[in-house]
Protein backbone atom coordinates (compact mmCIF):
# COMPACT_ATOMS: atom_id res chain seq x y z
CA UNK A 1 0.00 0.00 0.00
CA UNK A 2 2.58 2.71 1.32
CA UNK A 3 5.63 3.19 0.49
CA UNK A 4 6.62 2.79 4.21
CA UNK A 5 5.55 -0.97 4.44
CA UNK A 6 7.84 -1.65 1.56
CA UNK A 7 10.78 -0.44 3.23
CA UNK A 8 10.07 -2.55 6.34
CA UNK A 9 9.09 -5.06 3.84
CA UNK A 10 13.27 -5.17 2.71
CA UNK A 11 14.17 -5.01 6.27
CA UNK A 12 12.71 -8.25 7.00
CA UNK A 13 14.62 -9.85 3.80
CA UNK A 14 17.96 -9.05 5.51
CA UNK A 15 17.20 -10.22 8.65
CA UNK A 16 16.05 -13.77 7.11
CA UNK A 17 19.35 -14.03 6.17
CA UNK A 18 21.11 -13.16 9.07
CA UNK A 19 19.64 -14.84 11.86
CA UNK A 20 18.88 -18.23 10.38
CA UNK A 21 20.94 -20.89 10.87
CA UNK A 22 22.40 -19.58 13.75
CA UNK A 23 20.39 -19.37 16.24
CA UNK A 24 17.15 -21.81 14.96
CA UNK A 25 18.04 -24.32 17.22
CA UNK A 26 17.32 -22.55 19.89
CA UNK A 27 14.01 -21.80 18.75
CA UNK A 28 10.48 -23.42 19.49
CA UNK A 29 8.65 -24.15 16.26
CA UNK A 30 4.77 -23.44 16.45
CA UNK A 31 2.25 -25.74 17.90
CA UNK A 32 -0.46 -23.40 16.99
CA UNK A 33 -1.96 -21.88 13.97
CA UNK A 34 -4.54 -19.12 14.30
CA UNK A 35 -5.78 -18.32 11.04
CA UNK A 36 -7.74 -15.19 10.30
CA UNK A 37 -9.81 -16.38 7.54
CA UNK A 38 -11.39 -13.11 6.85
CA UNK A 39 -12.73 -9.79 8.27
CA UNK A 40 -16.23 -9.89 7.30
CA UNK A 41 -18.74 -10.22 10.23
CA UNK A 42 -22.42 -10.38 10.37
CA UNK A 43 -21.95 -8.99 13.99
CA UNK A 44 -20.50 -5.38 15.14
CA UNK A 45 -19.17 -6.51 18.74
CA UNK A 46 -17.53 -3.44 20.37
CA UNK A 47 -15.51 -5.72 22.32
CA UNK A 48 -14.14 -7.14 18.98
CA UNK A 49 -9.86 -8.20 19.32
CA UNK A 50 -9.57 -6.88 15.68
CA UNK A 51 -7.88 -3.71 14.77
CA UNK A 52 -9.68 -0.60 14.67
CA UNK A 53 -8.39 -0.20 10.92
CA UNK A 54 -10.25 -3.65 9.86
CA UNK A 55 -11.48 -1.96 6.67
CA UNK A 56 -8.32 -0.74 4.94
CA UNK A 57 -7.05 -4.48 4.53
CA UNK A 58 -8.84 -6.17 1.08
CA UNK A 59 -6.70 -8.83 -0.80
CA UNK A 60 -7.37 -11.60 1.48
CA UNK A 61 -5.82 -14.87 0.85
CA UNK A 62 -7.04 -17.33 -1.87
CA UNK A 63 -8.31 -21.06 -1.17
CA UNK A 64 -4.57 -22.10 -2.67
CA UNK A 65 -2.52 -20.07 -0.36
CA UNK A 66 -4.47 -20.37 2.72
CA UNK A 67 -3.77 -24.46 1.78
CA UNK A 68 -0.14 -23.45 1.00
CA UNK A 69 -0.05 -21.86 4.78
CA UNK A 70 -1.55 -25.08 6.57
CA UNK A 71 0.92 -26.78 4.91
CA UNK A 72 3.69 -24.72 5.75
CA UNK A 73 2.91 -24.61 8.98
CA UNK A 74 2.07 -28.38 9.61
CA UNK A 75 5.61 -29.15 8.47
CA UNK A 76 7.20 -27.07 11.15
CA UNK A 77 5.02 -29.21 13.36
CA UNK A 78 1.65 -27.54 13.97
CA UNK A 79 -1.16 -29.67 15.20
CA UNK A 80 -3.48 -26.77 16.48
CA UNK A 81 -5.31 -25.12 13.89
CA UNK A 82 -7.97 -22.03 14.83
CA UNK A 83 -10.54 -21.09 11.89
CA UNK A 84 -11.31 -17.78 13.08
CA UNK A 85 -12.20 -14.03 11.94
CA UNK A 86 -14.06 -11.98 11.71
CA UNK A 87 -16.56 -14.71 11.17
CA UNK A 88 -15.22 -17.62 9.56
CA UNK A 89 -18.59 -18.93 8.08
CA UNK A 90 -18.61 -16.27 5.57
CA UNK A 91 -15.65 -17.41 3.63
CA UNK A 92 -17.31 -19.92 0.90
CA UNK A 93 -14.61 -22.27 0.83
CA UNK A 94 -14.60 -22.91 4.28
CA UNK A 95 -15.65 -26.59 3.91
CA UNK A 96 -12.82 -27.19 1.54
CA UNK A 97 -10.37 -25.15 4.05
CA UNK A 98 -11.15 -27.80 6.46
CA UNK A 99 -10.98 -30.67 4.30
CA UNK A 100 -7.19 -29.55 3.39
CA UNK A 101 -6.56 -28.62 6.77
CA UNK A 102 -7.84 -32.25 8.25
CA UNK A 103 -6.43 -34.02 5.73
CA UNK A 104 -3.03 -32.15 6.39
CA UNK A 105 -3.69 -34.08 10.11
CA UNK A 106 -4.44 -30.90 11.99
CA UNK A 107 -6.54 -30.73 14.25
CA UNK A 108 -9.18 -28.41 13.34
CA UNK A 109 -10.95 -25.88 15.42
CA UNK A 110 -13.78 -23.75 14.07
CA UNK A 111 -14.35 -20.59 15.98
CA UNK A 112 -17.64 -18.93 15.57
CA UNK A 113 -20.37 -17.08 16.34
CA UNK A 114 -23.13 -19.36 14.90
CA UNK A 115 -24.71 -16.84 12.79
CA UNK A 116 -25.45 -18.10 9.54
CA UNK A 117 -24.59 -21.82 10.95
CA UNK A 118 -27.57 -24.24 10.35
CA UNK A 119 -27.84 -28.07 10.73
CA UNK A 120 -26.41 -28.66 7.31
CA UNK A 121 -23.29 -26.95 7.30
CA UNK A 122 -22.66 -28.75 10.62
CA UNK A 123 -22.82 -32.03 8.60
CA UNK A 124 -20.92 -30.96 5.84
CA UNK A 125 -18.29 -29.30 8.44
CA UNK A 126 -18.10 -33.22 9.99
CA UNK A 127 -17.86 -34.80 6.63
CA UNK A 128 -14.98 -32.70 5.59
CA UNK A 129 -13.27 -33.26 8.96
CA UNK A 130 -13.72 -30.80 11.27
CA UNK A 131 -12.81 -31.97 14.85
CA UNK A 132 -14.38 -29.01 17.23
CA UNK A 133 -16.31 -25.76 17.00
CA UNK A 134 -16.79 -23.36 19.63
CA UNK A 135 -19.53 -20.99 19.54
CA UNK A 136 -18.93 -17.59 20.93
CA UNK A 137 -22.22 -15.56 22.21
CA UNK A 138 -22.78 -11.89 21.39
CA UNK A 139 -24.27 -11.39 24.58
CA UNK A 140 -24.97 -7.76 25.30
CA UNK A 141 -27.52 -7.07 27.89
CA UNK A 142 -30.00 -7.23 25.06
CA UNK A 143 -29.23 -9.85 23.16
CA UNK A 144 -29.01 -11.90 26.08
CA UNK A 145 -32.37 -10.70 27.02
CA UNK A 146 -34.48 -11.22 23.87
CA UNK A 147 -32.56 -14.70 23.76
CA UNK A 148 -33.98 -15.37 26.79
CA UNK A 149 -36.95 -14.36 26.39
CA UNK A 150 -37.70 -16.44 23.01
CA UNK A 151 -37.33 -14.84 20.14
CA UNK A 152 -36.29 -16.38 16.20
CA UNK A 153 -32.80 -16.13 17.69
CA UNK A 154 -33.22 -18.10 20.31
CA UNK A 155 -34.91 -20.68 18.10
CA UNK A 156 -32.13 -20.50 15.82
CA UNK A 157 -29.61 -21.37 18.95
CA UNK A 158 -31.50 -24.19 19.82
CA UNK A 159 -31.38 -25.43 16.33
CA UNK A 160 -27.88 -25.02 16.10
CA UNK A 161 -26.97 -26.48 19.29
CA UNK A 162 -28.96 -29.24 18.48
CA UNK A 163 -27.36 -29.99 14.82
CA UNK A 164 -23.75 -29.76 16.71
CA UNK A 165 -24.67 -32.68 19.23
CA UNK A 166 -26.72 -35.11 16.77
CA UNK A 167 -22.58 -34.61 14.70
CA UNK A 168 -21.07 -36.10 18.11
CA UNK A 169 -19.51 -32.61 18.39
CA UNK A 170 -19.07 -31.15 22.59
CA UNK A 171 -21.46 -27.96 22.67
CA UNK A 172 -18.51 -25.32 23.13
CA UNK A 173 -19.65 -22.22 24.18
CA UNK A 174 -17.59 -19.11 25.34
CA UNK A 175 -19.19 -15.50 26.09
CA UNK A 176 -17.35 -12.23 26.62
CA UNK A 177 -18.25 -10.40 29.34
CA UNK A 178 -18.22 -6.90 29.99
CA UNK A 179 -19.69 -4.54 32.30
CA UNK A 180 -22.80 -4.18 30.66
CA UNK A 181 -23.53 -8.18 31.07
CA UNK A 182 -21.71 -9.46 33.50
CA UNK A 183 -24.67 -9.24 36.32
CA UNK A 184 -26.24 -11.23 33.72
CA UNK A 185 -23.78 -14.55 34.18
CA UNK A 186 -27.00 -16.29 36.28
CA UNK A 187 -29.05 -16.10 33.02
CA UNK A 188 -26.09 -16.60 30.66
CA UNK A 189 -25.42 -19.92 32.45
CA UNK A 190 -29.24 -21.00 32.07
CA UNK A 191 -28.98 -20.33 28.76
CA UNK A 192 -26.21 -22.73 28.44
CA UNK A 193 -27.91 -25.48 30.25
CA UNK A 194 -30.75 -25.40 28.10
CA UNK A 195 -28.39 -25.55 25.03
CA UNK A 196 -26.83 -28.87 26.69
CA UNK A 197 -23.55 -27.34 26.56
CA UNK A 198 -20.63 -29.43 27.84
CA UNK A 199 -18.29 -26.75 27.99
CA UNK A 200 -18.84 -23.02 28.86
CA UNK A 201 -16.22 -20.20 28.90
CA UNK A 202 -16.77 -17.20 30.79
CA UNK A 203 -14.28 -14.68 29.50
CA UNK A 204 -13.80 -11.26 30.31
CA UNK A 205 -13.41 -8.43 27.99
CA UNK A 206 -9.30 -8.27 27.22
CA UNK A 207 -8.89 -4.49 25.94
CA UNK A 208 -7.60 -4.85 22.29
CA UNK A 209 -8.34 -3.70 19.12
CA UNK A 210 -12.28 -2.41 19.66
CA UNK A 211 -12.37 -3.26 22.87
CA UNK A 212 -9.56 -1.36 24.11
CA UNK A 213 -11.44 1.76 22.55
CA UNK A 214 -14.73 1.06 24.13
CA UNK A 215 -12.70 0.23 27.25
CA UNK A 216 -14.23 2.79 29.83
CA UNK A 217 -17.76 1.89 28.86
CA UNK A 218 -16.42 -2.29 29.33
CA UNK A 219 -14.80 -2.27 32.15
CA UNK A 220 -16.49 -4.21 34.91
CA UNK A 221 -16.37 -3.00 38.60
CA UNK A 222 -15.26 -4.97 41.40
CA UNK A 223 -18.15 -5.88 42.98
CA UNK A 224 -19.71 -7.32 39.94
CA UNK A 225 -16.81 -9.64 39.48
CA UNK A 226 -16.97 -10.85 43.17
CA UNK A 227 -20.73 -11.64 42.66
CA UNK A 228 -20.17 -13.41 38.59
CA UNK A 229 -17.25 -15.56 40.49
CA UNK A 230 -19.73 -16.52 43.33
CA UNK A 231 -22.75 -17.36 40.59
CA UNK A 232 -20.29 -19.22 38.35
CA UNK A 233 -18.57 -20.97 41.43
CA UNK A 234 -22.32 -21.99 42.35
CA UNK A 235 -23.26 -23.11 38.60
CA UNK A 236 -19.73 -24.91 38.68
CA UNK A 237 -20.76 -26.87 41.44
CA UNK A 238 -24.33 -27.39 40.78
CA UNK A 239 -23.13 -28.78 37.58
CA UNK A 240 -20.47 -30.83 38.17
CA UNK A 241 -19.96 -34.27 35.56
CA UNK A 242 -22.71 -32.21 33.45
CA UNK A 243 -21.19 -29.01 31.92
CA UNK A 244 -17.77 -27.67 32.35
CA UNK A 245 -17.57 -23.67 33.73
CA UNK A 246 -14.20 -21.83 33.21
CA UNK A 247 -14.82 -18.68 34.64
CA UNK A 248 -11.22 -16.56 33.57
CA UNK A 249 -10.36 -13.71 35.96
CA UNK A 250 -9.30 -10.17 34.08
CA UNK A 251 -5.96 -9.42 33.77
CA UNK A 252 -6.88 -5.89 35.41
CA UNK A 253 -7.76 -7.37 38.42
CA UNK A 254 -4.79 -9.40 38.78
CA UNK A 255 -1.88 -8.63 40.37
CA UNK A 256 0.55 -10.60 37.99
CA UNK A 257 0.35 -10.65 34.20
CA UNK A 258 -1.21 -12.89 32.18
CA UNK A 259 1.67 -15.29 30.22
CA UNK A 260 0.54 -13.82 27.02
CA UNK A 261 0.61 -16.26 24.18
CA UNK A 262 3.08 -18.75 25.95
CA UNK A 263 5.73 -16.42 25.31
CA UNK A 264 6.10 -14.40 22.21
CA UNK A 265 6.89 -16.29 19.19
CA UNK A 266 7.23 -19.45 21.55
CA UNK A 267 3.98 -21.48 20.20
CA UNK A 268 1.49 -19.18 18.15
CA UNK A 269 1.47 -17.71 14.51
CA UNK A 270 -1.19 -15.70 13.81
CA UNK A 271 -2.02 -15.36 10.14
CA UNK A 272 -4.17 -12.18 9.31
CA UNK A 273 -7.01 -12.16 6.34
CA UNK A 274 -4.30 -10.56 4.10
CA UNK A 275 -1.76 -13.19 4.93
CA UNK A 276 0.46 -10.68 7.50
CA UNK A 277 2.40 -12.88 9.77
CA UNK A 278 1.80 -11.82 13.62
CA UNK A 279 3.31 -13.60 17.24
CA UNK A 280 0.00 -12.90 18.71
CA UNK A 281 -3.52 -11.46 16.94
CA UNK A 282 -2.79 -7.89 18.74
CA UNK A 283 0.43 -7.30 17.33
CA UNK A 284 0.03 -5.44 14.40
CA UNK A 285 -0.61 -2.03 16.15
CA UNK A 286 3.49 -2.40 17.89
CA UNK A 287 5.79 0.19 16.77
CA UNK A 288 8.48 -0.56 13.72
CA UNK A 289 7.08 -4.02 13.36
CA UNK A 290 8.05 -5.54 9.69
CA UNK A 291 4.60 -7.42 9.53
CA UNK A 292 5.95 -10.30 7.33
CA UNK A 293 3.35 -11.27 4.76
CA UNK A 294 3.54 -15.02 3.32
CA UNK A 295 2.80 -14.03 0.07
CA UNK A 296 6.42 -12.73 0.06
CA UNK A 297 8.28 -15.14 2.79
CA UNK A 298 8.13 -18.56 4.13
CA UNK A 299 6.76 -19.18 7.16
CA UNK A 300 10.08 -20.81 8.11
CA UNK A 301 11.67 -17.75 7.29
CA UNK A 302 9.16 -15.89 8.83
CA UNK A 303 8.97 -17.82 12.12
CA UNK A 304 12.51 -18.15 12.66
CA UNK A 305 14.04 -15.41 10.50
CA UNK A 306 12.16 -11.95 10.88
CA UNK A 307 12.82 -9.61 13.43
CA UNK A 308 9.11 -9.72 14.48
CA UNK A 309 9.03 -12.96 15.79
CA UNK A 310 12.95 -12.67 17.32
CA UNK A 311 11.69 -9.04 18.86
CA UNK A 312 10.99 -10.65 22.20
CA UNK A 313 12.17 -13.93 22.28
CA UNK A 314 13.98 -15.07 25.38
CA UNK A 315 14.65 -12.47 28.06
CA UNK A 316 17.18 -10.12 26.56
CA UNK A 317 15.03 -7.41 24.97
CA UNK A 318 13.26 -6.82 28.87
CA UNK A 319 13.75 -3.95 31.25
CA UNK A 320 13.18 -3.44 34.62
CA UNK A 321 11.30 -5.01 37.26
CA UNK A 322 11.35 -8.14 34.73
CA UNK A 323 14.72 -8.15 33.86
CA UNK A 324 15.84 -9.44 37.23
CA UNK A 325 12.70 -11.22 38.33
CA UNK A 326 12.45 -14.37 39.12
CA UNK A 327 8.83 -14.85 38.15
CA UNK A 328 10.53 -13.81 34.38
CA UNK A 329 10.11 -17.29 33.05
CA UNK A 330 6.23 -17.69 34.28
CA UNK A 331 4.39 -14.57 32.54
CA UNK A 332 7.22 -13.65 30.24
CA UNK A 333 6.58 -10.21 31.68
CA UNK A 334 2.94 -10.39 30.13
CA UNK A 335 1.61 -8.79 27.46
CA UNK A 336 3.53 -6.27 24.87
CA UNK A 337 0.70 -5.11 23.43
CA UNK A 338 -0.63 -3.90 27.10
CA UNK A 339 2.99 -2.75 27.68
CA UNK A 340 2.85 -0.75 24.53
CA UNK A 341 -0.84 0.46 24.41
CA UNK A 342 -0.63 1.39 28.19
CA UNK A 343 2.99 2.60 28.73
CA UNK A 344 4.26 3.91 25.10
CA UNK A 345 7.21 1.14 24.85
CA UNK A 346 6.54 -2.45 24.63
CA UNK A 347 9.68 -3.59 26.16
CA UNK A 348 8.13 -2.62 29.40
CA UNK A 349 6.87 -4.65 31.76
CA UNK A 350 2.59 -5.07 31.60
CA UNK A 351 1.38 -2.37 33.67
CA UNK A 352 -0.99 -5.27 35.27
CA UNK A 353 2.30 -6.81 37.33
CA UNK A 354 1.80 -4.51 40.46
CA UNK A 355 5.85 -4.41 40.41
CA UNK A 356 5.11 -2.74 37.63
CA UNK A 357 5.95 1.29 38.04
CA UNK A 358 3.22 1.94 35.51
CA UNK A 359 0.95 0.11 37.66
CA UNK A 360 -1.31 3.48 38.46
CA UNK A 361 -2.49 2.86 34.58
CA UNK A 362 -4.28 0.09 35.80
CA UNK A 363 -5.83 1.20 38.72
CA UNK A 364 -6.79 4.20 37.00
CA UNK A 365 -8.52 2.93 34.14
CA UNK A 366 -10.62 0.73 36.74
CA UNK A 367 -11.47 4.50 38.12
CA UNK A 368 -12.32 5.75 34.87
CA UNK A 369 -14.81 3.15 34.21
CA UNK A 370 -16.36 3.28 37.50
CA UNK A 371 -16.79 7.21 37.18
CA UNK A 372 -18.08 6.13 33.61
CA UNK A 373 -20.47 4.32 34.78
CA UNK A 374 -21.72 6.32 37.58
CA UNK A 375 -22.55 8.87 34.96
CA UNK A 376 -26.62 9.50 34.29
CA UNK A 377 -27.11 7.31 31.29
CA UNK A 378 -27.28 10.26 29.17
CA UNK A 379 -23.81 11.47 29.65
CA UNK A 380 -22.21 8.17 29.54
CA UNK A 381 -20.20 7.70 26.26
CA UNK A 382 -21.68 5.32 23.73
CA UNK A 383 -20.71 2.45 22.66
CA UNK A 384 -18.70 2.37 19.45
CA UNK A 385 -19.07 -0.64 17.73
CA UNK A 386 -16.87 -2.58 15.10
CA UNK A 387 -18.08 -2.01 11.66
CA UNK A 388 -16.48 -0.98 8.53
CA UNK A 389 -18.08 2.59 8.87
CA UNK A 390 -16.52 3.47 12.34
CA UNK A 391 -13.26 1.42 11.18
CA UNK A 392 -12.91 4.07 8.30
CA UNK A 393 -14.20 6.97 10.58
CA UNK A 394 -11.58 5.90 12.86
CA UNK A 395 -8.57 5.22 10.92
CA UNK A 396 -8.85 7.92 9.29
CA UNK A 397 -8.40 10.23 11.70
CA UNK B 1 -7.45 -48.05 45.54
CA UNK B 2 -10.48 -47.50 44.64
CA UNK B 3 -12.94 -49.56 41.99
CA UNK B 4 -11.40 -49.92 38.54
CA UNK B 5 -13.38 -48.02 36.38
CA UNK B 6 -13.16 -50.73 33.38
CA UNK B 7 -13.23 -54.60 33.48
CA UNK B 8 -12.17 -57.41 31.17
CA UNK B 9 -15.92 -56.65 29.05
CA UNK B 10 -15.87 -52.99 28.62
CA UNK B 11 -14.93 -51.47 25.35
CA UNK B 12 -12.39 -48.29 25.92
CA UNK B 13 -13.22 -45.58 23.23
CA UNK B 14 -11.44 -42.12 22.92
CA UNK B 15 -13.43 -39.21 24.49
CA UNK B 16 -15.43 -37.05 22.39
CA UNK B 17 -13.19 -34.56 20.57
CA UNK B 18 -10.25 -36.96 21.16
CA UNK B 19 -8.01 -37.55 18.26
CA UNK B 20 -5.02 -40.14 18.57
CA UNK B 21 -2.54 -39.77 15.95
CA UNK B 22 1.45 -40.52 15.26
CA UNK B 23 3.52 -36.99 15.45
CA UNK B 24 6.25 -36.68 13.35
CA UNK B 25 7.81 -33.09 14.71
CA UNK B 26 7.27 -34.35 18.10
CA UNK B 27 8.61 -38.00 17.33
CA UNK B 28 5.71 -39.64 19.49
CA UNK B 29 2.39 -40.36 19.51
CA UNK B 30 0.46 -37.75 20.48
CA UNK B 31 -3.22 -37.43 21.72
CA UNK B 32 -5.37 -34.23 20.21
CA UNK B 33 -7.58 -32.66 22.05
CA UNK B 34 -9.81 -29.27 21.47
CA UNK B 35 -7.17 -26.85 21.71
CA UNK B 36 -4.34 -28.71 23.02
CA UNK B 37 -2.42 -31.61 22.83
CA UNK B 38 -1.01 -34.78 25.27
CA UNK B 39 2.41 -35.85 24.07
CA UNK B 40 1.91 -39.88 24.84
CA UNK B 41 5.34 -42.26 26.83
CA UNK B 42 5.91 -45.36 24.66
CA UNK B 43 3.34 -48.03 26.72
CA UNK B 44 0.48 -45.02 26.77
CA UNK B 45 1.16 -44.48 22.68
CA UNK B 46 0.56 -48.02 22.28
CA UNK B 47 -2.50 -48.48 24.37
CA UNK B 48 -4.42 -45.59 22.82
CA UNK B 49 -3.10 -46.55 19.20
CA UNK B 50 -4.72 -49.37 19.62
CA UNK B 51 -8.25 -48.06 20.97
CA UNK B 52 -8.18 -45.36 18.27
CA UNK B 53 -7.80 -48.13 15.62
CA UNK B 54 -9.97 -50.96 17.00
CA UNK B 55 -13.33 -51.03 18.97
CA UNK B 56 -12.85 -54.24 21.10
CA UNK B 57 -13.41 -55.28 24.60
CA UNK B 58 -10.07 -54.58 27.48
CA UNK B 59 -9.47 -58.28 27.41
CA UNK B 60 -8.86 -58.16 23.35
CA UNK B 61 -6.73 -55.67 23.95
CA UNK B 62 -4.49 -57.31 26.69
CA UNK B 63 -4.10 -60.06 24.75
CA UNK B 64 -2.93 -58.40 21.06
CA UNK B 65 -0.63 -56.00 23.14
CA UNK B 66 0.66 -59.61 24.98
CA UNK B 67 1.23 -60.96 21.48
CA UNK B 68 2.94 -57.76 20.52
CA UNK B 69 5.27 -57.51 23.48
CA UNK B 70 6.70 -61.44 23.54
CA UNK B 71 3.71 -62.29 25.93
CA UNK B 72 4.90 -59.64 28.59
CA UNK B 73 1.92 -59.91 31.62
CA UNK B 74 0.91 -56.16 31.38
CA UNK B 75 -2.32 -56.46 32.37
CA UNK B 76 -1.96 -54.72 35.37
CA UNK B 77 -0.07 -51.68 33.81
CA UNK B 78 -3.25 -51.43 30.93
CA UNK B 79 -5.52 -50.85 33.77
CA UNK B 80 -3.73 -48.70 35.38
CA UNK B 81 -3.19 -46.42 32.44
CA UNK B 82 -6.39 -47.09 31.53
CA UNK B 83 -8.05 -45.99 35.20
CA UNK B 84 -5.74 -42.69 34.77
CA UNK B 85 -6.55 -41.80 31.20
CA UNK B 86 -10.45 -41.85 32.13
CA UNK B 87 -9.21 -40.01 34.80
CA UNK B 88 -8.18 -37.41 32.65
CA UNK B 89 -11.08 -37.48 30.71
CA UNK B 90 -9.13 -39.06 27.28
CA UNK B 91 -11.63 -41.73 27.24
CA UNK B 92 -14.95 -43.21 27.53
CA UNK B 93 -17.11 -45.98 28.11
Amino acid sequence: MTGSENKTADRAVGSVGSAIGHVRDQIRQPLWLLAELTYSCPLQCPYCSNPMDFAKVKNELTTEEWINVFKQAREMGATQLGLSGGEPLTRPDLVELIKAARDLGFYTNLITSGVGMDAAKVAEFKAAGLDHIQVSFQASSEDLNNLIAGTDAFKHKIEMAKAVKANDYPMVLCFVTHRQNIDQVDEILDLCIELEADYVELATTQYYGWAMHNRDQLMPMKDQLVRAEATAHRYQEEQKGNMKIYYVVPDYYEERPKACMNGWGNIFLTITPDGTALPCHAARQLPDMALPNVKEFTIDEIWNGSDDFNKFRGFDWMTEPCRSCDEKEKDFGGCRCQAYMLTGDATNTDPVCSKSPHHHLITEAIDAGRAEAAKPVVEQKPLVFRNPKNSKKISAR
Amino acid sequence: MSERVFNDDTVPMLAQGYRFQWEPAQNCNVLLYPEGMIKLNGGAGEILKLISEKQQTVAEHITELKAAFNGADLADDVYRFLDEAYDHDWLRK
